[in-house]
């Protein structure tokens, strides 16, 4: 459904029109055989900040590998279900082509191209783009990440800070409508991972870029978002305001708790209600 | 000792190592973007001066024309190689895509000896080929123009790969191809486009090397001569592929020089730079200026 059609029925398409992506109930193979989604459904509306949770394996990256298509350079396939992008399907379409629709992913573990510089990373993250804007567009990435413009050397000799930034502004470079971002806490120091997540919610704020943030660190990302969910085992298991999921108490317990690495599951609880459902 | 004679001999091997080293870049652009061996770069050389005689004795075109002819065959001719020969391949085990890229060297030889023959053809001259005296030596003006024409693709490639959106791209594809993706990069694009500037490129040279000696089917020997190059400086750096063109170059013709002074073995000139390859390969392994493991040039 065209945005335009949308627009003119407020009423009926209300939650299509407010949601900028859809994943509608998707599964994911890789390699054929190993099933690693198992019905995962998720909306981010326009303008949100949302974050998805979960321990390690449960699923997050390929969840954002499935929406930005980047699964499909890893042998894997969304073999059930769609993700809707301003109410079109993407699923079917090269990494490429997302990228030209406005959704980039920053990948798990920065990925940035080492022997290049930071300049050069920047002018990569404007590929897609034919427009004149590109200089003045990285002197904005600048102002954001002030420290970026004094390294002229190779981006892989950057701190995992400077990098993680990088990552980002090369991001901010594509002009997307909207990031998937992966675990940009990751090997960061505690003071700087609130520098990041500060930055993270201005860009969300400031630009009006859409986010939807993957993250082990659920204090930090809760604190940052508008909404969360929770995946385990390749589903969603709990999402909620990020609030009410602040207040949970499974949550607490589980994924606030005294930042303790051991987690247990939530497969025995009854104690949670899915918002939503499809099938 | 003839120093007049050695100095002579180095100057033509630094000439000659300019043309490895240009035809050494376009092997090294196919492999970094694409991780391909392209046994049939040599070919390239070959299918380029021959076309670009054929339109020229064929058609008595001005030379400039006839060139950018060969030029925009080349590309199409790379694009076209690239998508139907190559893409289906991808994902198939290396030594199955070396298989086929030695048997495209076999089949392009093979078509270009039954399409305009065995003999050397020359030419149609545009230099007198009277020599020009440079500092007591004689060069040839082809010659010349060849470390000229050289120098300035090292210059375009050099500013392609620093400055144009495709050469970043290129930069980017070799480095990761997930990350490159996932900037919008379509990986598929920068494959054809590095076979289509390899080809041109090679072309270019096969054509300098033609206007010098001739065409003959001699001229996809360059494909061999520069293994050794690329692989001495290490097969995915493009400064490392010059440099090795250049000891190369020169190494042979000092070879030269030691056999007819004292040797007389006879055929030093080719074999000397397998021996040195194999002395510095045990050295260091990854070549002169190859990717050790995160270490980059
Ligand atoms: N390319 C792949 N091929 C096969 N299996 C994979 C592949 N990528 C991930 N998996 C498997 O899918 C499951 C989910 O992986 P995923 O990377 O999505 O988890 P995650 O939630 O991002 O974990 P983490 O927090 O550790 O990053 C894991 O069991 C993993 O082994
Ligand atoms: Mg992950």
């Amino acid at each position: 459904m065209s945005e335009a059609a949308a627009k003119t029925e407020p009423a009926e398409n209300a939650e299509t029109a407010e949601n900028l992506l859809t994943v509608n109930n998707i599964e994911v193979v890789y390699d054929e055989v190993i099933l690693v989604l198992r019905g995962v459904s998720l909306d981010v509306p326009k303008g949100a900040l949302v974050t998805l949770l979960g321990a390690n394996g449960a699923g997050k990256s390929t969840t954002l590998k499935a929406i930005s298509g980047l699964l499909k350079t890893e042998d894997g396939e969304v073999t059930r279900g769609d993700v809707i992008f301003k109410g079109n399907k993407i699923n079917h379409l090269a990494p490429e082509a997302i990228v030209r629709r406005g959704i980039f992913q920053v990948m798990e573990g920065r990925r940035i191209v080492e022997d290049m510089t930071v300049i050069e990373n920047l002018r990569l993250g404007a590929y897609t783009r034919k427009d004149k804007g590109v200089k003045d567009d990285m002197e904005m990435v600048f102002t954001y990440f002030p420290r970026l413009k004094e390294r002229t050397g190779l981006a892989g000799y950057l701190s995992g800070g400077e990098q993680q930034m990088l990552a980002i502004g090369r991001a901010l470079m594509a002009r997307p409508v909207m990031m998937l971002l992966d675990e940009p806490s990751m090997g960061l120091s505690p003071l700087l991972v609130g520098e990041v997540f500060e930055i993270i919610r201005r860009l969300n704020r400031d630009l009006g870029i859409t986010m939807l943030l993957v993250e082990q660190n659920a204090r930090m990302a809760l604190k940052a978002a508008d909404y969360g969910y929770i995946m385990e085992s390749g589903k969603i298991v709990l999402d909620g305001t990020a609030q009410e999921l602040s207040d949970n108490e499974d949550v607490k317990e589980f994924y606030l708790g005294g930042g303790g690495e051991e987690r247990k599951s939530f497969k025995n609880l009854k104690s949670y209600k899915r918002r939503k459902r499809w099938i | 000792m003839n120093f007049e004679l050695l100095l002579q001999l180095v100057i033509n091997g630094l000439i000659i190592g300019t043309l490895y080293g240009v035809v050494g870049m376009c092997f090294v652009l196919i492999y970094k973007a694409s991780q391909i061996v392209n046994f049939a770069q040599g070919e390239f050389l070959l299918i380029g001066a021959w076309v670009c005689w054929w339109i020229l004795t064929q058609f008595h075109l001005p030379f400039y024309a006839g060139f950018l002819l060969t030029l925009l065959f080349m590309m199409v001719f790379g694009i076209l190689l690239q998508v139907l020969v190559l893409r289906p391949m991808i994902g198939e085990p290396i030594i199955s895509v070396i298989m086929v890229t030695i048997g495209l060297s076999i089949f392009f030889q093979a078509i270009m000896n039954w399409m305009f023959g065995v003999f050397v053809q020359p030419f149609p001259p545009i230099f007198e080929t009277k020599s020009v005296d440079i500092f007591g030596l004689n060069v040839q003006p082809a010659y010349l123009m060849s470390l000229v024409i050289s120098i300035i693709i090292m210059g375009g490639f050099a500013w392609f790969f620093k400055y144009s959106r495709m050469g970043l791209a290129m930069r980017a594809t070799a480095f990761n191809q997930q990350v490159a993706q996932s900037l919008g990069i379509s990986i598929k694009q920068v494959f054809a486009a590095s076979w289509a500037i390899s080809a041109m490129v090679s072309a270019l040279a096969g054509v300098v090397v033609g206007m010098v000696n001739g065409v003959s089917s001699a001229l996809s020997f360059f494909g061999i001569k520069v293994f050794p190059a690329v692989i001495l400086g290490g097969l995915d750096s493009v400064i490392g592929a010059v440099v090795g063109g250049l000891i190369i170059g020169v190494l042979e013709n000092v070879a030269e020089y030691v056999d007819g002074q004292w040797l007389n073995v006879g055929n030093l000139y080719t074999i000397a730079p397998f021996y040195v390859l194999v002395i510095i390969l045990m050295i260091r392994p990854y070549g002169l200026f190859g990717t050790e493991e995160i270490e980059r040039v």
